[in-house]
């Protein structure tokens, strides 16, 4: 038995790895030989690999850890990826996304100058919210996706692992002098995710409790300061939790401690995030994609439509005003086989090729396989019927609305 | 009866001309919950070495090779319904499907289970 090389990794862009989920071939997958040979040409050896402050918890915790964008990352704990993902689902799971770039932005202007590398508003965000947009290029490319937060006399963003050094370079460049550009190295970040999360937290952080979606404050979780965020990746309600490094296995093993959270690693992460339709960085959206092709055009409100004034602003707003050419979709194969990245999107029976799989896999939550890929418009509806071409056979499959489970965000 | 492995951690089990196969403890376990698997057609011909099934995890896409050549003869269709079963009884329930024999010979050059441990060794 051989582990099947993922598809999709011609795309990396130069200077960002993708948050690539390739761990199929990168440890996780059977030590055949091709497997093998895989690992040593896709990945650093493990000493080079950069290790999260909570390296050491993981071990005790069984995780399994996989090379991961440049990081040696718990892929699944003992009890695995579906058992971790249903317990995201119906209590909280505690990941490590220490891998992620924190950054902080400072100077009287930096949102307005921030407004010339992304297109959401960020002149309007009150102190004490956050805010999902991206960085483009001229072209109107996706660099990489990010949240914003007004921190009150700073922003606070998150950005992508596999894009952390390139969005720095990127944002210094553009910003510097009158922005300082800063990353917060010394600083570690856990996602506490499901319908428990809120209660949970509430009995270390009582203020999280008041905390709406998308809002974010300072305050003491078991007497250790941190930044709390009511966000997330997975559909759920929850909260990102950005706390100093040295703080960061206190922190965990005191939410750990409630019964009702559970470890939960990037496997799970994955499976989460695509039923719930949110885009992966180097997979659904890079610099090949824009946001309107995305669907992320709820992300650029209006005074930006109206004002333009950001880095691929013509395409964006040529697209919003025309529409796209090709949209990313929701698919849901028929059958139990999965269609993973790469897979070609065909008329129905096998016809002209009309788009590709960014995203697939099977949705533990839907109880079968599910996948997002870029089709033409004229295909993007709901209920249209494609084929999908999973090993040389065209396999039924229909658009479907996204996201895949009804979020259930706290509003 | 013995039961026979691969480097590629199929397992074949032969009585008299009918061989059994399915993927090792360890592969299952290594490749984490099986979501989906596909068998080959019953009448197949398959050589050894050549691809006959597929098995997904929730992470990742594998194919099984097959350890012996000859008739496919029955798949554990059991696994379209409930592919857990790999994860539960990889070397057992959880088999995948049966050959027709044409060279017992064939399995010379593989692994008995003492052989595949001390191989499983070399690979931590």
């Amino acid at each position: 038995m051989r582990t099947h090389p993922t598809e999709g990794d011609g795309k990396h862009l130069a200077g960002c790895a993708p948050e690539a989920l390739r761990f199929g071939t990168e440890g996780a997958g059977p030590a055949s030989p091709l497997a093998a040979s895989q690992q040593q040409r896709e990945v650093r050896p493990l000493s080079e690999l950069k290790r999260t402050p909570l390296h050491d918890l993981h071990r005790e915790l069984g995780a399994r850890l996989v090379p991961f964008a440049g990081w040696e990352m718990p892929v699944q704990y003992p009890a695995g990826i579906l058992a971790e993902h249903q317990h995201c689902r119906n209590a909280a799971a505690l990941f490590d996304v220490s891998h992620m770039g924190q950054v902080r932005l400072d100077g009287p202007d930096a949102a307005t100058a921030l407004e010339r590398l992304v297109p959401a508003d960020v002149a309007s965000l009150a102190p004490g919210r956050a805010r999902y947009t991206q960085l483009t290029d001229g072209a109107g490319g996706i660099l990489d996706d990010l949240i914003v937060s007004n921190a009150g006399d700073h922003l606070f963003l998150v950005v992508n692992a596999g894009c952390r050094d390139a969005d720095i370079d990127h944002m210094r460049t553009a910003l510097e002098p009158a922005v300082q550009v800063r990353e917060l190295a010394d600083r570690a970040l856990v996602a506490l995710q499901g319908p428990m999360a809120a209660t949970v937290l509430a009995r270390l952080a009582p203020p999280c409790a008041d905390l709406p979606f998308m809002g974010t404050a300072e305050m003491a979780v078991e007497g250790i300061p941190c930044r709390v965020s009511r966000l997330g990746y997975t559909g759920e309600d929850g909260y990102e939790i950005s706390v100093a490094a040295d703080e960061a296995v206190r922190l965990a093993k005191a939410l750990l401690a409630h019964a009702e959270v559970e470890p939960a690693g990037l496997g799970a992460r994955d499976s989460l995030r695509l039923e719930a339709g949110l885009p992966l960085h180097g997979h659904d959206i890079d610099a090949t994609t824009t946001p309107v092709e995305a669907g992320l055009a709820w992300s650029i409100q209006k005074r930006r439509r109206q004002e333009g004034g950001f880095a691929g602003a013509e395409t964006i707003l040529r697209q919003l005003a025309e529409g796209p050419a090709r949209r990313l979709v929701g698919l849901r194969p028929e059958g139990r086989a999965p269609a993973r990245e790469g897979t070609e999107i065909q008329e129905p029976g096998g016809g002209r090729t009309v788009g590709k799989v960014t995203s697939g896999g099977f949705g533990p939550s839907v109880g079968g396989p599910v996948a997002m890929g870029y089709v033409e418009t004229p295909c993007a509806e709901p209920g249209t019927e494609l084929s999908l071409l999973v090993r040389g056979k065209p396999l039924p499959a229909k658009v479907a609305a996204l996201p895949f489970v009804p979020r259930r965000y706290h509003r | 009866m013995t039961t026979y492995y691969t480097k590629d951690h199929e397992w074949v089990r032969i009585e008299g001309d009918v061989a059994t196969v399915g993927i090792s403890e360890h592969a299952q376990a290594q490749l984490g919950d099986v979501v989906f698997v596909e068998l080959p057609a019953v009448g197949k011909q398959v050589s050894q070495g050549d691809q006959a099934a597929v098995v997904e995890s929730v992470k990742a896409a594998s194919e099984l090779y097959a350890p012996i050549g000859g008739e496919v003869i029955e798949g554990n269709t059991e696994l379209e319904d409930n592919p857990s079963l790999v994860n539960e009884e990889a070397e057992g329930k959880g088999w995948f499907f049966r050959l027709r024999v044409r060279d017992p010979g064939e399995a010379a050059g593989l692994m008995d289970s003492g052989a595949y441990q001390a191989y499983l060794e070399t690979l931590d």
